[in-house]
Parts: C-alpha cells; sequence; structure tokens
C-alpha cells in the first residue's frame, strides 16, 4: 500500500549504516576508474599504435570499461540532444515542418555506412590525438540513439494533454518552469523506455566502430570491439569467447545498475489517474532510496535540482494567438528558402556522385538493395513463424513470461556482431555458401524484439476474452486467426518493424565476415557498402548507403506504418 | 459599499469568438456576449454542451483572445493570463508526477514567490480545504473529490480576485460533488476564501441555482446569452424549497424554448441537408425514453426536471434525447414539459421490426440528411456513397467536431433503422445487407 513508504522516509535515523560503506567504495572505486580511462584519450595517436590490443583475458576489464564509458558519453550527448532539437520542432511550426521528416530519414539511414566520413572529420578537428577517433567512435553511438529519443520526446510533447497545457499557461509558469515541470516529466517513462532500446542498438556500434578502418590505415581504441577484431585477425576463437563473457558482465550491470532503477523511478511519471499495481523495487533503487548517506544527498541534489529548473527564466506563455495575414508572406519566405536549400543539397549530391559514377552503378545498387531486401523480407518471415507460437505460448503463462521477457530484452541488447565470429568459423570450416549463411547473421540479435513484443502482447491479452474463447471452445487454428493473432498484431508490428528495420542496419556488417585471412562476402548491398568503405571510396559509400536508405524509408512508408495503423485502428475497442 | 463598486471586476463587451474557414462563412462559437462582474458574486454560465460557455470561460482567463470585442480586467484590457485570475479544471489538471503539496506551490513558484512563504502558504490553503496531511500523497492516490480539493487548493494559494471554475463538480459523483458544494459556499459564506468573485461553468441547472447569485443561460448555434436571472435566495439554500423547485423549472424552460432567430431567418435554403447538427444519442436511449413516457406516471406527459430526477440524467443528458424525439415528431417540447406525439405513442408500443419501420419513415422524412444519404445510395450503380463527401459537406455548415458528431449519429441510426450500411475501414455508406424495397 503506498502509504506505507511514508513514515519510514520521514524516520530519523540517519546515521551511517554498512550500506553507506559499500556506496562509499562503489562511488570512489568508479570516480578513479573514469579517472583513468579519460586519460588515455588525450595521448597522441602513435602511442596507440604502438600499444596494440592485447589478448590476455587480463587487460578485458580495463577493455569494457572504456567502451562502456563510450557508451556513456553517447548517451549523454544524445539526452542533450534531444532535450535540445524536439522542443525545436514541436514548438514553431515551420521548424517542424522540417525537422520532423529529417528526423524520421535520420532514424532509417544506416549511419554504420557513415563511419568513414565521421572519422576523418573528427581526425580533422583533432589531428594527430586519439580524441579524434574517440569521438568518432561516440558519435556513430550518438546517432544510434539520439533520433530515436529525439523522436519519442517530440512525440511526448506534441501529445501533452490540453488540461495541464492550461493550467501551466494559466499559473503563468515561465518557458523554462513548463519545460521541466510539464513537458520533461510528461515525456519521462517514454524517454527511458527508448533510451533503453536505443543502448541496444548502440552496444552493437560501439563493438562496430572501434577498431576502423580508413582507406589503408586502420587503428583499433582499446575497447571490446578492437578485442574482437584483434581476435579474428589471430583467428583466435578463445578470445572471442572471453570477449563476449565480458560484454555479457557488462550489459548485464548496465542493465541491473542503471536501467532496472530508471524504469521503476520513471513509473512516477506515468500519466494515469489510477493508482496501478506497484512492482517492487529493483535492488539497486533499493539501495539507493535506503542508504541513508545516499538518501541524504539525493535530497540534496532534488532540491538543487528544483531550484535549478524552477527559477523563472524566459517569459510566461502568452494567449493562443489566431494565424495573421502577416504570417503568410513570411510562410512564402520560408517555402523559398526551404526550396533554395534542397535544390542546392540535391544538386551537390547528384553532382558528386555523377562525378564518379555512372547510371550501371545505380543499377547495380538497386539490384543489390533487392537482394538485401529479399534477405530481410524471409528473415522477418523466419523469425516470425518461430518467434510468435513461442512468444503467445509464454505470454499466457505469467511465471514464464515474467522470467523470458528480461532475457528477451537483454538478448536483444547484447550486440550480435560479437557473436558473428563462431558462425563464421563454422562456414569457413565446412565450406559453406556465404550467400545462404551469411545471412542469419542480420537476425541474430534483432529477432528478440519479435519475440519480446509478442510475449508483452499476449500477456495484455484481455482475460475475459481468452474466456469467452474457452467457453464457445475456440480452438486450433480458428482461434490464432480469430482469437490471438489480431489480440497480438499491433504488438507484433512494433516488434517486426524494430527487427526489419535493425536487420538492414546489420546487413552493413553481417554480409562481410572475415576470419584471419579468408573473407566471405554475400551479394547485397551491405556488402557492397562495406567494400567501399575498405576501399576509401567515398562515392560508392555515398550511393549505396543513399540507396538503402531509400530502401528502408519506402519499405517503412509502404508496409509497416500502413499495418500499424490498421492494427491500431482495428483492435481498439472505441 | 466603497469605490471598487463603480469598477467592475470584469467586463466583456461584444464578444465573439469565430473560427475562420477559407471555403465559406466563419463558424461562430460565440456572438456579442456581454457580461460584467462585481466584487462579491457568484456567476454561473449555464448552458448545453457546445453553447460556447467554456470558450467564454478561456477567454475571460486569457487563454484565449476573442475575435472581436473586448474584455476588461479590473479596468484594464486582459492581454494573456492575468495575476489574480486563478482556475479549477474539470478534469483537476494536476501533474502527476507533482506531490499534493508540490502541485499547490505551482502557481506560487511562478510568480517567484521563495521557498519559505510558499511551503507555508500552500500548507495554509491544504489545510482551508481539508487536505491537511496529504501534503507528500501524488495525486493518483488520492480519491476524485480529494483531487479537486487539491486543485482548489492551488488555486486558492495565489490568493486571486477571482477565481474561475470549469464545471468543477462533473466529474465526481453525486454524494462528493454535493459535499464539495457545501464545503466551497460555507467558506464562501464565512469569507475564508482569499477571493473576491467566483465565475462558474455548469450544465447542472440545480447546482447553478444552489450556488449562483447570478445565472447566464446560454443559448446554441450560435453561442450567446439568453437570459440573466437573478438569484434571490439567502445561503444555505435548500434545493426542496417549492420557490427552488419554481425557479429551476423556469430555467428548464428557458433551456427548452425553440430559440427565436432560426425560424424568422432561414439562412439555409430550405432544400439544404448539411445545416442542421445532430446529437449523437443511442436509439436504445431514445426508444427506453419513448417508453418510460407512454407508460405510468407520466402517460405521455412530463416535467423535464421531475423527468430528469427520476431517470438520473442531467439537464445536459436529457435535453439532447427530447430534441431528438422532437425532430424526429416522437415528442413535442413546451415550456419545460415533453410530450409525446401520436407516432411517439406508437413507436413505443410496437415490436423490434415495427420500430424500426417507423424510425426508418420519420428519419427520412424529417432528417434530410438521411435522406439525402439515401437518396445517393439509391442512385448510384453499385449503391455505396464515401462518408468523406458527406463529412465536407457538413463542415461547410458547422464545426469540424459538430459535423464528425452529426455524421456519427446518423451512422447509428441509420444502422437501426436499416436504411443504410456503413463500412468503417473503407469510410462508405453503402446498401449492403440492407432490404430495399423494390
Amino acid at each position: 500500500m503506498p502509504s506505507t513508504a511514508q513514515p519510514a522516509a520521514l524516520s530519523g535515523r540517519r546515521l551511517p549504516n554498512l550500506w553507506d560503506f559499500v556506496a562509499l567504495c562503489c562511488v570512489v572505486g568508479a570516480l578513479v576508474a573514469v579517472a583513468a580511462a579519460f586519460r588515455g584519450t588525450l595521448v597522441p595517436l602513435d602511442a596507440l599504435e604502438s600499444t596494440p590490443i592485447d589478448l590476455d583475458p587480463g587487460r578485458l576489464p580495463e577493455y569494457a570499461l572504456r567502451t562502456t564509458l563510450r557508451m556513456f558519453a553517447a548517451l549523454v550527448a544524445s539526452i542533450l540532444f534531444t532535450l535540445t532539437y524536439a522542443p525545436l520542432a514541436a514548438k514553431s511550426r515551420r521548424a517542424g515542418q522540417i525537422m520532423v521528416p529529417v528526423l524520421d530519414i535520420l532514424q532509417s539511414v544506416p549511419i554504420l555506412g557513415f563511419l568513414s566520413f565521421t572519422v576523418a572529420f573528427f581526425m580533422n578537428l583533432f589531428p594527430g590525438r586519439v580524441l579524434g577517433l574517440e569521438l568518432a567512435a561516440i558519435f556513430a553511438i550518438f546517432t544510434s540513439q539520439a533520433w530515436n529519443m529525439a523522436f519519442s520526446f517530440y512525440q511526448s510533447l506534441t501529445t501533452i494533454p490540453a488540461d495541464l497545457d492550461e493550467a501551466t499557461r494559466l499559473y503563468r509558469l515561465t518557458t523554462w518552469q513548463r519545460f521541466w515541470r510539464l513537458e520533461v516529466p510528461f515525456a519521462m517513462p517514454g524517454l527511458v523506455w527508448n533510451t533503453m532500446l536505443s543502448m541496444s542498438a548502440g552496444w552493437f556500434f560501439v563493438v562496430a566502430s572501434e577498431a576502423i578502418t580508413l582507406g589503408d590505415n586502420t587503428w583499433k581504441l582499446p575497447g571490446i570491439g578492437s578485442y574482437v577484431a584483434a581476435a579474428l585477425e589471430k583467428q583466435d576463437i578463445t578470445a572471442v569467447f572471453w570477449a563476449i563473457g565480458a560484454m555479457l558482465l557488462v550489459i548485464l550491470a548496465y542493465d541491473q545498475l542503471l536501467f532496472r532503477p530508471l524504469v521503476a523511478w520513471s513509473a512516477r511519471f506515468r500519466f494515469e489517474t489510477t493508482a496501478s499495481a506497484t512492482a517492487e523495487d529493483p535492488w539497486m533503487l533499493a539501495l539507493l532510496r535506503r542508504t541513508t548517506l545516499l538518501r541524504l544527498a539525493g535530497d540534496a541534489i532534488e532540491r538543487a535540482f528544483g531550484a535549478f529548473t524552477g527559477l523563472r527564466l524566459g517569459r510566461p506563455a502568452a494567449t493562443v494567438s489566431r494565424r495573421r495575414a502577416a504570417s503568410r508572406l513570411n510562410d512564402a519566405v520560408f517555402a523559398v528558402l526551404v526550396a533554395a536549400a534542397v535544390g542546392a543539397a540535391l544538386w551537390q549530391v547528384v553532382d558528386y556522385v555523377a562525378g564518379a559514377l555512372t547510371w550501371a552503378d545505380l543499377r547495380e545498387t538497386l539490384f543489390l538493395g533487392s537482394l538485401t531486401l529479399l534477405r530481410v523480407v524471409v528473415l522477418i518471415v523466419l523469425a516470425s513463424l518461430l518467434w510468435v507460437p513461442v512468444g503467445v505460448w509464454l505470454g499466457l503463462r505469467p511465471a514464464w513470461a515474467r522470467r523470458v521477457q528480461p532475457l528477451a530484452q537483454f538478448l536483444a541488447a547484447f550486440p550480435a556482431n560479437l557473436l558473428f565470429p563462431p558462425f563464421v568459423v563454422l562456414i569457413v570450416r565446412f565450406h559453406l555458401n556465404a550467400d545462404v549463411f551469411l545471412t542469419p547473421l542480420m537476425v541474430l540479435g534483432t529477432q528478440w524484439y519479435i519475440l519480446f513484443n509478442v510475449i508483452a502482447g499476449a500477456a495484455a491479452f484481455p482475460g475475459d476474452l481468452r474466456e469467452a474463447a474457452d467457453n464457445f471452445r475456440v480452438g486450433g487454428w480458428l482461434w490464432w486467426r480469430r482469437v490471438m493473432l489480431p489480440g497480438i498484431l499491433p504488438y507484433y508490428v512494433t516488434g517486426a518493424l524494430t527487427a526489419s528495420g535493425g536487420s538492414w542496419n546489420a546487413a552493413i556488417v553481417a554480409e562481410v565476415a572475415s576470419w584471419g585471412n579468408t573473407r566471405l562476402e554475400a551479394h547485397g548491398l551491405g556488402a557492397y557498402i562495406a567494400q567501399a568503405t575498405d576501399a576509401g571510396d567515398f562515392h560508392r559509400i555515398v550511393l549505396g548507403v543513399v540507396t538503402m536508405s531509400l530502401y528502408v524509408v519506402v519499405f517503412n512508408r509502404l508496409l509497416w506504418r500502413p499495418l500499424y495503423a490498421y492494427a491500431s485502428r482495428r483492435t481498439n475497442l472505441g | 459599499m466603497d469605490a471598487t463598486v463603480s469598477v467592475p471586476l470584469l467586463q466583456v463587451r461584444g464578444c465573439r469568438q469565430a473560427y475562420h474557414k477559407d471555403s465559406s462563412a466563419d463558424l461562430v462559437v460565440l456572438d456579442d456576449v456581454n457580461m460584467t462582474l462585481q466584487t462579491g458574486e457568484i456567476v454561473s454560465l449555464l448552458g448545453r454542451s457546445g453553447s460556447g460557455k467554456s470558450t467564454l470561460l478561456r477567454i475571460v482567463s486569457g487563454l484565449l483572445t476573442p475575435t472581436a470585442g473586448e474584455v476588461t480586467w479590473r479596468g484594464e484590457k486582459l492581454r494573456g493570463p492575468a495575476a489574480g485570475v486563478a482556475m479549477v479544471f474539470q478534469s483537476f489538471a494536476l501533474f502527476p508526477w507533482l506531490t499534493v503539496q508540490e502541485n499547490v506551490e505551482i502557481g506560487l513558484e511562478a510568480q517567484g514567490v521563495p521557498r519559505a512563504e510558499r511551503e507555508q502558504r500552500a500548507e495554509e490553503a491544504i489545510d482551508l480545504i481539508g487536505l491537511g496531511g496529504y501534503e507528500s500523497a501524488y495525486p493518483k492516490e488520492l480519491s476524485g473529490g480529494m483531487r479537486q480539493r487539491v486543485g482548489l487548493a492551488r488555486a486558492l494559494v495565489v490568493h486571486p480576485d477571482l477565481l474561475l471554475m470549469d464545471e468543477p463538480f462533473s466529474a465526481l459523483d453525486v454524494l462528493t460533488a454535493e459535499t464539495l458544494r457545501t464545503d466551497l459556499i460555507d467558506l464562501w459564506m464565512e469569507g475564508r476564501l482569499p477571493i473576491k468573485s467566483i465565475l462558474m461553468v455548469t450544465h447542472n441547472i440545480e447546482e447553478a441555482v444552489l450556488l449562483c447569485d447570478r445565472i447566464l443561460v446560454f443559448a446554441s448555434n450560435p453561442g450567446r446569452v439568453a437570459q440573466e436571472i437573478r438569484v434571490p435566495f439567502p445561503h444555505p439554500r435548500n434545493r426542496l424549497d417549492p420557490a427552488f423547485r419554481q425557479l429551476v423549472d423556469d430555467i428548464y424552460a428557458v433551456m427548452t424554448r425553440r430559440t427565436p432567430t432560426q425560424a424568422p431567418a432561414p439562412v439555409a435554403p430550405a432544400d439544404a441537408p448539411f445545416a442542421t447538427n445532430l446529437h449523437h444519442v443511442s436509439t436504445n436511449l431514445l426508444a427506453g425514453l419513448m417508453e418510460a413516457l407512454a407508460g405510468p406516471p407520466y402517460e405521455g406527459r412530463a416535467d423535464l426536471p421531475a423527468l430528469a430526477g427520476s431517470l438520473q440524467l442531467e439537464a445536459d443528458e436529457l435535453l439532447p434525447l427530447g430534441e431528438t424525439l422532437q425532430l424526429l415528431r416522437f415528442a413535442e417540447l413546451e415550456e419545460g414539459d415533453i410530450r409525446l406525439t401520436e407516432t411517439g405513442r406508437q413507436f413505443a408500443n410496437a415490436d423490434t421490426d415495427d420500430r424500426k419501420k417507423l424510425f426508418g419513415a420519420a428519419l427520412l422524412a424529417h432528417v434530410k440528411l438521411a435522406a439525402a444519404i439515401r437518396r445517393t445510395l439509391d442512385e448510384r450503380w453499385n449503391h455505396r456513397a464515401s462518408a468523406v463527401r458527406f463529412r465536407d459537406e457538413l463542415e461547410d455548415h458547422m464545426s469540424p467536431d459538430y459535423a464528425e458528431e452529426t455524421l456519427r449519429a446518423i451512422i447509428a441510426w441509420g444502422r437501426y433503422a436499416e436504411l443504410f450500411s456503413f463500412d468503417e475501414e473503407a469510410q462508405q455508406f453503402s446498401l449492403e445487407d440492407i432490404e430495399t424495397a423494390a
């Protein structure tokens, strides 16, 4: 019952307890480790080349820490981006007209393909320093998270309940106060959830972006991704397994220490009018809430944060003013400016690509793209055939669902590219067809989205409808067709959409694989981009990435969006 | 009285709110509204949903700028939400992530009141409204009545001169609402509320008579003040007092009176089927009402307030039913009474199939939109017609919300009467599964 928490929090027990000691050690230890890792980023580039990645498992904790910190830096950057970009897009009608579609496209573009550009860019910013490479890696992770998070925040901003909006305006909260008292809290649950999902993509990218090849140069930033890359070169399968183990521990720690507490904490921001059953606090949150020192520190931070966010910056929002005729002129000016910018950008791209490429290249990428599309479709269908029944079975059994659900989310978060090497070894050993057998790698990491969404859907299936189906003895295929499949359709579509998007991205790493000197290549757009990157052929990279984005966007618009709209329309009562 | 009486707290002059439409004439939500609010009075804006009373409240609060006309607040033109005006919302509008205390403090925080003072004033307001002890609770832990008390405390804590209330009790159950009303009026009479006037929006006639000194009755289409009524009774008022009942009856009569502006000025040509907006009321309710009216004790004729009381319907729910019956010539409304017509009586005594036939005939004869849809379907070779077309034409005459409601009403009624079918997915009317009489 909610009221029991109250007296406990107010009790006067302020003496440090055992947990305080534990917590203190953790905090100091973490600070020292971060400081040590940070020093490594300031060394010159030569130092990096003179200290190659050591395959000794004893070095793995250090590498894991470096990888984790990169993740963290990217997360901070993504949050800052989200908190600025989304409000701009939501507040200004004109800015929104451009910024929202841009975000939508950026979500679909396989950024992995652009890695070589960003590396070149950041290397020029900090010539001769490791920092440039670090930033490039962080930027790659950032690109895998930021769009998704910004989109979630934007959607929350546009769905703020009218009465709360009116209340903030009537009580004349300034824009700053409104942002922290209404907009951010309202968006919080969605934001936390999306951040968690984005982290999954982030792990994938951090592993891919640590070992960077640009033309003839290859750099390996200290980290788990580089460790695996080095192991592949040396054909050391034991080291690969060590790395997988380390990654498991890192993700487990992230999940337990950061995200479980965050998700539980964000539940208080859920916009609901009735008190729902609250799950027990995850142990980390309990630790934070029950440790005297930490709680005092937390209270102080909360107080300071409250004062900071309560500052009367900006002005109270004015009335809703009708659009005036004058703004039509501004609209026209704005439209002309946008048209000019688009024209210039198009000309740039065409000019750049046309300089070195011909129509034949375009035809080739389109053909390769359709091969990759075929792979994605076949894999999603196969994964669905497998995981939908399993997910439904699990979802209808709450005891199982509770246990499997975190596991499925965990598997989705695990960077699948770390799991590639064992498969590659098998393919090489048995001389299997690369075109066929490299394909499953694309869904290795993304199939779990289908599973855990279907589990969630089946678990949320109304009990009375199941009873009704049982009562009328609806069974067999009829039960699937009329009862269960329509019931989980919105969840399934969400999962399949995420899975297919992830598979496109994975294609760039999955269609090409190497083991020592053996190189496996499947025919597809992903392999095309990967080859162009290795060769440092920027023209082909641009063409490949643009074509892939085109496929993804068209696929989303023609299939997933209408399907999702249909699913949510048909399965809502009223 | 002192000199402040000469300057009214609030004055609204020639206020008009219209939404501009490119294709046709503007949609007028409020037309030529004049109103004055003095210090020390409680005034209610009473009317049906869609009569523009909530819009007027938002204009007065500064949340909305009127298309034309002027609002003066303490002698000065109102520009945006003013200091000294606080509002209580129908949906409470509490921030679910803030505690009771933090919710109450939010208005003070916006004014930059220092923390210590803020906490003290908030606690005073919370105690005044009877929520002492709940300071650290979150809104979702509270019942509806308690939540509205938080909303009230949040408004009072800023010491507003004018308290605006937007249907403050309509989301609460009957008992809770009554307790809250009594508490409010007690505090007001004892002079313990730090406010000078209250302006409230309601559709509950008894509530208005119970609480207010003055009632502005609103009429719809376009929204305007139909009549101003003074309530002469001293507090505390007794609902069972015959004079109280009589006033309620009178207001019912005002609200059911056929508006004089519609009859003499037929702006729309007689054959325009798209100018009348329909209430989306269920055919079950219509049938139930006719049955109730036909049986004892009413025997075909009932006093609306009494009927509302015994059916446990609010005026806002009963009047659309009555008006729909009137539109279909199943009943007539006059001076606060409802009388079943001969067809209405037939309907009440008929079985399901005959009811459908009677209803269908009434629809085709008296609802031009239904006739137009059916005619279109009969004329088309494939007997199909898109709803988009009808919606567009409706929107030329009414707001999109009304158009949507009208369309939903006609779909529901047409389905019941088996005049036509509707395919939700395709948004199409059709004659599928309809027996066409040769």
